[in-house]
């Protein structure tokens, strides 16, 4: 819905008009009151929330050392794309840089869930959810330097980390585009009888696409175990969610047109996203049935390292007031070391080894090799990748 | 053995036979299962299959199109029925953007062992919007395999191949040759991708087409020759990508005349490519310019008397073999 009376309307018509002020559109602060003072409003009334997550089994069952993990692993995409950026900023990375920055506990605990046939699959911003299931640093990082050591060889870039063997299927970069393809996995589980279940990642922006609805359906109607995971961080590129989505309070709501489970909760915290992503995952695992699973959290970047203009279309105020109450990290570290599993010397001593494993992969990066030329034709098809008999007869390239 | 099926029953064949072969291939489609296909083609596999093997889809060809993608990643290989090619736009972005290049993008961890498959072609009447023939369009993409078979042999062939391929193969079927009945053999056989087929032999002029266009020339080399004393030859494609240049070379150093011919549209269509590969490799043995018949060059027309027309038709072949013989 356009703003009536706030949003300056173009004598020129519509046609190679110049963009109105947008400082004009988002003056009126609604974004965050509409988001972030909504979903928070659960943590904010019942501070014990956390605590209270804390004691759902799937929580209660963490070792002291599986907690560190998951600080570590926190720590180490966030150190991760900071190196990155800081490459990016001096021109060692090409195209797109998409930050996870401050949404790091989401993917950190849904890896931390997943067993042998569960998978997980995600857009465009996916360094996190690759970091999370166990792909290297240096492979990371090395792809987004466009080096032949990179995990896809520098074919694919920032949006399209795979690990097949970590059941991490991409990486992604069409908004909505991998949401059959989350389908299509979990039902690959379904045929082959396997208990399973498929996280498929999506941002709010996604949400209206048609491909996601299509999915819903058919997740629905066939039971496939996929598990459609929000992860709200309250816009699409420069777009609140209210400029964007026409919904009930929220987005997950609209399972409930396809008759279909759903839940929402907050992100930083890690226990409160364990309990909630569990019980979709028992869901899947018992019932073969999907579920939206809406999660609020926050990007503290723009929305690519190219996108100026994300203290624009919203405050300064509002990044630093996420970035000091709901951290996810020192919010996890807090917790840590009110349990007594950590010290802050422990916490300096993690962020260290992240910081220093991230440079490193940098300087593995820089060290790496360069693809070779004959590299772009190779990978395009299996059947000639492998010099079978299929990809020896007739011509699949077409240059000379 | 030999004995006569048509074209749909060849299609039905190569389903049911790679069906029993691989527990892993199944058919997903609208209409494919309990109604038995819109065109027949998977008549009575659900009843002998069952729902596991055989299954309907809702009118959702992103999603389930989509889905079969992200299935034939962990290694099954679904094959999806597209009521007509013209709806593929509709899943545009997961057969391109997902199926033709996340191989690529992972750098070769991944492939997409899926089949695409339905009729694609015009001449049946029903507007522009379900008569399309978008086979340039997706063998313009690297990692895609395109098939479009002109008989019955070779649609079951080229099928089953195209199903235990591990490269994601778009089948595109003719509904006007479902109910052509050819010799085919009893038993299991095979046709590779990327082998053309010498359907005629001739000595004076080649025909290139792939299709139902096929049928076209084959007709047109009988007036050809009955009326004009010109001996063509008919290459038959088959498949589009990967494409079998030497057979095509080869004819044309034989006879030295080319006529293009196919059902698509005449811009950047499969003609363009042969015709631009031809003039390259083989301009020496060339006594003529290389010719192209195609679609007339506007939305597929409605009116019957009209879209015959708009088709290429063997008269149209003759004419325009003649202008270069």
């Amino acid at each position: 819905m356009w703003l009536e009376g706030e949003y300056p309307v173009n004598p020129q018509g519509v046609c190679g008009c110049a963009l109105p002020n947008p400082r004009k559109w988002f003056a009126l602060g609604f974004p965050f009151r509409n988001y972030l003072s909504n979903m928070s409003a659960t943590l904010k009334n019942h501070p014990s929330a956390s605590e209270e997550f804390a004691q759902a089994p799937i929580n209660r069952s963490l070792e002291p050392a599986d907690k560190v993990r998951l600080l570590r692993d926190m720590l180490r995409i966030r150190c991760f794309e900071e190196r990155s950026l800081k490459a990016y900023s001096v021109g060692r990375i090409g195209g797109f840089l998409h930050l996870y920055i401050g949404q790091e506990s989401v993917a950190v605990s849904a890896a931390s869930l997943m067993g042998p046939n569960d998978h997980m699959i995600t857009a465009y911003r996916d360094h996190g959810h690759a970091l999370s299931v166990g792909m290297s640093m240096n492979e990371c990082m090395a792809e987004l330097y466009g080096k032949v050591t990179g995990c896809s060889k520098g074919k694919g870039g920032s949006m399209h980390y795979f690990a097949p063997d970590k059941n991490f299927w991409g990486g992604h970069g069409i908004v909505g585009g991998q949401t059959p393809l989350g389908l299509g996995i979990a039902f690959a589980m379904k045929y082959q009888g396997k208990i399973g279940s498929c996280m498929c990642f999506l941002g709010d922006g996604a949400v209206n696409q048609g491909p996601f609805h299509e999915s819903l359906n058919i997740a629905a109607l066939w039971d496939i175990p996929v598990i459609y995971v929000i992860e709200n961080n309250g816009y699409s590129m420069g777009t609140s969610q209210d400029r964007s989505s026409a919904y009930p309070e929220f987005l997950a709501k609209r399972a409930e047109g396809y008759n279909m489970a759903w839940d929402a909760f907050n992100g930083w915290d890690v226990y409160e996203l364990r309990a909630g992503l569990h019980k979709a995952i028992e869901r899947a695992h018992k019932e073969s049935k999907p579920t939206i699973v809406e999660i609020a959290t926050y990007r503290y970047r723009g929305h690519s390292v190219a996108d100026a203009n994300h203290k624009v279309y919203r405050t300064k105020e509002e990044i630093e007031q996420y970035e000091n109450e709901f951290d996810p990290i020192s919010r996890w570290k807090h917790t840590l070391i009110n349990e007594g599993v950590i010290t802050e010397e422990d916490y300096s001593q993690l962020n260290r080894e992240a910081l220093e494993e991230a440079e490193a992969s940098a300087q593995f990066a820089e060290r790496s090799e360069w693809p070779p030329e004959s590299d772009i034709k190779a990978d395009v098809y299996h059947e000639v990748d492998h010099q079978t008999e299929s990809g020896l007869t007739g011509k699949h390239f077409f240059n000379d | 053995m030999s004995r006569q099926i048509d074209y749909r029953t060849a299609i039905r064949e190569a389903l049911a036979e790679e069906i029993e072969r691989d527990p892993n291939v199944f058919l997903i489609g609208e209409e494919v299962a309990q109604y038995n296909g819109a065109y027949k083609v998977t008549q009575g596999l659900w009843a002998k299959y069952g729902d596991k093997r055989v299954i309907d889809a809702p009118i959702s060809e992103a999603g389930f199109i989509g889905m079969g993608v992200g299935a034939s990643m962990l290694g099954l290989r679904p094959v999806m029925e597209l009521m007509f090619w013209s709806f593929a736009y509709v899943a545009f972005d997961q057969m391109i953007n997902n199926a033709a290049t996340v191989r690529y993008m992972s750098g070769g961890l991944l492939n997409c062992p899926i089949v695409v498959r339905g009729p694609a072609n015009g001449g049946t009447n029903v507007g522009a919007t379900h008569s399309h023939t978008p086979e340039n369009l997706f063998a313009n993409m690297p990692g895609l395999k395109v098939v479009c078979p002109a008989t019955a042999y070779d649609a079951k062939g080229l099928m089953k191949t195209a199903i235990r391929d591990n490269d994601p193969v778009y089948v595109m079927e003719n509904t006007k040759l479902y109910g052509e009945l050819w010799d085919v053999p009893e038993g299991e056989y095979t046709i590779p991708l990327g082998v053309a087929d010498v359907k005629r032999t001739g000595s004076d002029l080649t025909l290139v087409a792939h299709g139902r266009a096929v049928i076209t020339c084959l007709k047109a080399a009988e007036l050809l020759e009955a009326e004009h004393d010109i001996r063509a030859e008919v290459v038959d494609l088959r498949s589009i990508r990967p494409l079998d240049e030497a057979t095509i070379l080869e004819s044309v150093r034989k006879t030295h005349r080319v006529v293009v011919v196919e059902e698509n549209k005449p811009f950047c269509g499969v003609g363009a490519q042969i015709a631009s590969m031809i003039q390259e490799k083989a301009f020496d043995d060339l006594d003529a310019p290389v010719v192209r018949v195609s679609a007339i060059d506007a939305p597929a027309i409605y009116s019957p008397r009209l879209e015959e027309v708009q088709l290429p038709r063997p008269i149209d072949v003759v004419n325009k073999a003649l202008s270069i013989c």
